[in-house]
């Protein structure tokens, strides 16, 4: 589903990524983890085509199409949706009319026929018990006032109602209490499918208890020190990042 | 062209009473003796009006009589049967308008009023409005050749549901022509009436529309403005209202702001009775080589009144917005509760605002506040929207339209928030954000 080789992005003068590979499957789930500052959100940041960062070599190819020549609206049609950090407030604009225009956008650009609003309420509504929203919140500006756990339910509801083939999740379990986390990693697991695939930005390995990666690689420095199964994300919470910083590993 | 004024007055001495002749007579001599402003004048610092008064205007000449109610579907909010009076270049167009007697409201035009309505007329027409200050110039003029406009006065204690519809269209016949039409609105004490003041064009003409509207808001009341300037792209405009406040009474203005060459805006309101209010919103969005200033004024000259202000602007190509809020907080008015904002969306790196809030405080005893922001679309937003399968232009005019939507949504009335979003949409979007 996507290969990212060797990939190296700088912010200004300053390389955050240095020399990243990795191959997910489609139906696979993969973790990255990784200290404060390793470049794990600037990874997710960088496959959403985000403009601040500036790839200065390496390649990434998703579904046979070159990823990093793609305009961001580009790859979101073509199924590629980041989960955000820190979702953004939109005053104004209402999360109904907002995600019914990115799902007629992603519609279109598959060649099929976009909803009309009654439709969307329809598909829309299904997916809002996924994460324990209330419909009102569809007349809402876009994240403005929300508290923390809702923008975040609010990112896994837009990634149910678009349904992308390769998702980014980036720090999503970040502040969040126990029950949000919950509702927000059974959203991930209902969605799994064997023709999509995750890729989970944590810093924590409690996520990772709800949502059971199939691998799971340390960032350290902005390039990958160690992969694993599962179980390395156990270990890392009982032996901590330096760990592994201590004791560098060749190959993926 | 001062000359011109002078000789129209001298020639069409127009009709009225003999008050009203010897405060026009008053006016012309004021407009004789100071002219035109220059950017000298602190008030025209940021607009020069020498374009207006270079530019050889005829008295505008009589609409070519092809109107009709159809064409003015586009022009009308809500409901079809609301009372609208209908003004073609600057004369009333009765077949246009449709005033039933209804209840408690009197709607009617200039002409008409000073027949039916001479004691309401000397009591209130040019008594709100200021014809000295050598910066309201263009107001001497208007008081001077005003022939027609609208009256309209809405009786004690009544609540006119259904909004007032002021229309002043101009048609082909327009062109190279002046008119300056005057608007008196009373809202007796306890009353509560929406009127909505409309200016527009036919297309591509040259004209120049002089207005001034005066409202008296008696005791208790509350009067909801909507001024709309749509003029034709080449045309001129300037407006000024000037409202005088009674105790405990309230004025709410909204003033929407997209058509013209050069458009220059007044909106003055006094509060002179304790406990009333002013909420002075508006929306200005600008393009190409449009110029548009919005000059408001507040005085507070009673205690415990409160103001709001809440003005943005949208301003595309080499487009120049002016913003001034002048607030003027008397001695005796303590316990004054003001707000004022101004923001406004760059769109182009070629676009220019001047914004100044203008605070003049002699009370100790007051809560007043102003800020100014100037930006440009947000790159997190316009990214997040992208990220999600938005096209970059699409996500551009939805960002547009979210910063123009926070002010729009303060109109009370639905049907006329609905008009104006969906006229603000036609400009960025094209589609509804709210189905």
């Amino acid at each position: 589903m996507i290969h990212i080789s060797e990939l190296h992005a700088s912010v200004g003068e300053k390389e955050i990524l240095k020399g990243i590979s990795l191959e997910i499957a489609a139906g696979e789930i993969h973790a990255i983890m990784g200290p404060n500052g390793s470049g794990k959100s600037t990874l997710a940041q960088v496959l959403a085509g985000h403009p601040g960062y500036e790839v200065t070599a390496g390649t990434v190819t998703y579904n046979g199409q070159d990823l990093l020549a793609m305009d961001p609206e580009e790859r979101a049609q073509a199924g590629v949706f980041l989960a955000f950090q820190y979702p953004v407030e939109i005053p104004g604009v209402s999360n109904a009319y907002f995600l019914r225009s990115a799902y007629n956008e992603i519609r279109k650009a598959r060649g099929e026929a976009e909803a009309d609003p009654l439709e969307f309420l329809d598909i829309v509504s299904e997916r809002l018990k996924l994460v324990d929203l209330d419909e009102a919140m569809l007349n809402r500006s876009v994240n403005a006032g929300f508290s923390g756990g809702e923008k975040k339910r609010n990112e896994i509801l837009q990634l149910a109602v678009l349904d992308p083939r390769f998702a980014i999740l980036d720090e999503t379990d970040s502040g969040l209490d126990i029950d949000a986390l919950r509702i927000v990693a059974d959203g991930v697991n209902r969605l799994r499918r064997k023709d999509n695939a995750f890729l989970v930005v944590t810093h924590y390995q409690r996520l990772l208890n709800y949502i059971v990666p199939d691998r799971v690689h340390v960032l350290v420095d902005g390039r990958i020190a160690r992969s694993g199964g599962k179980e390395l994300a156990l270990e890392l919470e009982e032996r901590g990042y330096d760990w592994v910083t201590a004791e560098p590993v060749a190959g993926v | 062209m001062g000359t011109a004024y002078a000789q129209q007055f001298a020639a069409q001495r127009p009709e009225g009473p003999a008050w009203l002749t010897a405060i026009r007579e008053r006016a012309i001599a004021r407009f004789r003796e100071v002219g035109y402003p220059t950017t000298r004048n602190e008030e025209w610092h940021f607009t020069s009006p020498a374009p207006i008064a270079e530019a050889d205007f005829v008295p505008m000449r009589a609409a070519t009589g092809t109107l009709s109610v159809e064409d003015l579907g586009p022009l009308l909010f809500g409901e079809p049967d609301w009372p609208r009076l209908v003004f073609v270049n600057g004369r009333f167009a009765p077949s246009l308008s449709r005033v039933d007697a209804r209840d408690g409201v009197k709607a009617m035009s200039l002409a008409v009023a000073l027949r039916e309505e001479p004691s309401l007329l000397e009591y209130h027409l040019t008594r709100r409005a200021d014809i000295v200050d050598p910066a309201q110039v263009f107001t001497a003029i208007n008081t001077a050749l005003m022939q027609d406009g609208a009256v309209v006065q809405v009786g004690r204690g009544i609540d006119a549901a259904t909004p007032i519809h002021l229309l002043f269209l101009s048609d082909a016949a327009a062109e190279d022509g002046v008119c300056h039409p005057r608007i008196l609105l009373v809202a007796e004490p306890g009353s509560r009436a929406t009127v909505i003041e409309q200016h527009a064009g036919a297309g591509g003409e040259r004209y120049f529309t002089n207005v001034v509207t005066e409202a008296w808001i008696g005791e208790g009341a509350t009067l909801h403005h909507l001024r709309l300037q749509r003029e034709s792209a080449r045309a001129f405009h300037v407006g000024t209202t000037a409202v005088h406040q009674e105790q405990d009474s309230h004025f709410v203005s909204f003033s929407f702001a997209t058509g013209a060459a050069l458009s220059r805006i007044n909106i003055h309101t006094g509060l002179h009775g304790r406990g009333g209010g002013a909420t002075l919103n508006g929306l200005y969005m600008l393009d190409g080589e449009q110029h548009c200033d919005h000059q408001t004024r507040i005085v507070h000259a009673q205690p415990d009144c409160y103001s709001r202000e809440v003005y943005k602007g949208i301003l595309d190509g080499a487009s120049h917005g002016v913003f001034n809020g002048k607030v003027y907080v008397h001695p005796e008015a303590q316990k004054t509760d003001g707000k004022q904002t101004n923001n406004t969306l760059l769109l182009s790196e070629r676009a220019r605002i001047d914004t100044k809030p203008q605070l003049e405080i002699f009370a100790d005893d007051v809560k007043c506040t102003h800020g100014a922001t100037v930006g440009r679309i947000d790159e997190t937003a316009l990214f997040y929207m992208k990220s999600r399968g938005i096209p970059d232009r699409e996500a551009r005019k939805l960002l547009t339209y979210a910063f123009a939507a926070e002010v729009l949504e303060t109109i009370p009335v639905d049907a006329l928030r609905d008009g104006l979003e969906r006229l603000t949409l036609e400009r960025f979007t094209g589609t509804p954000p709210r189905a």
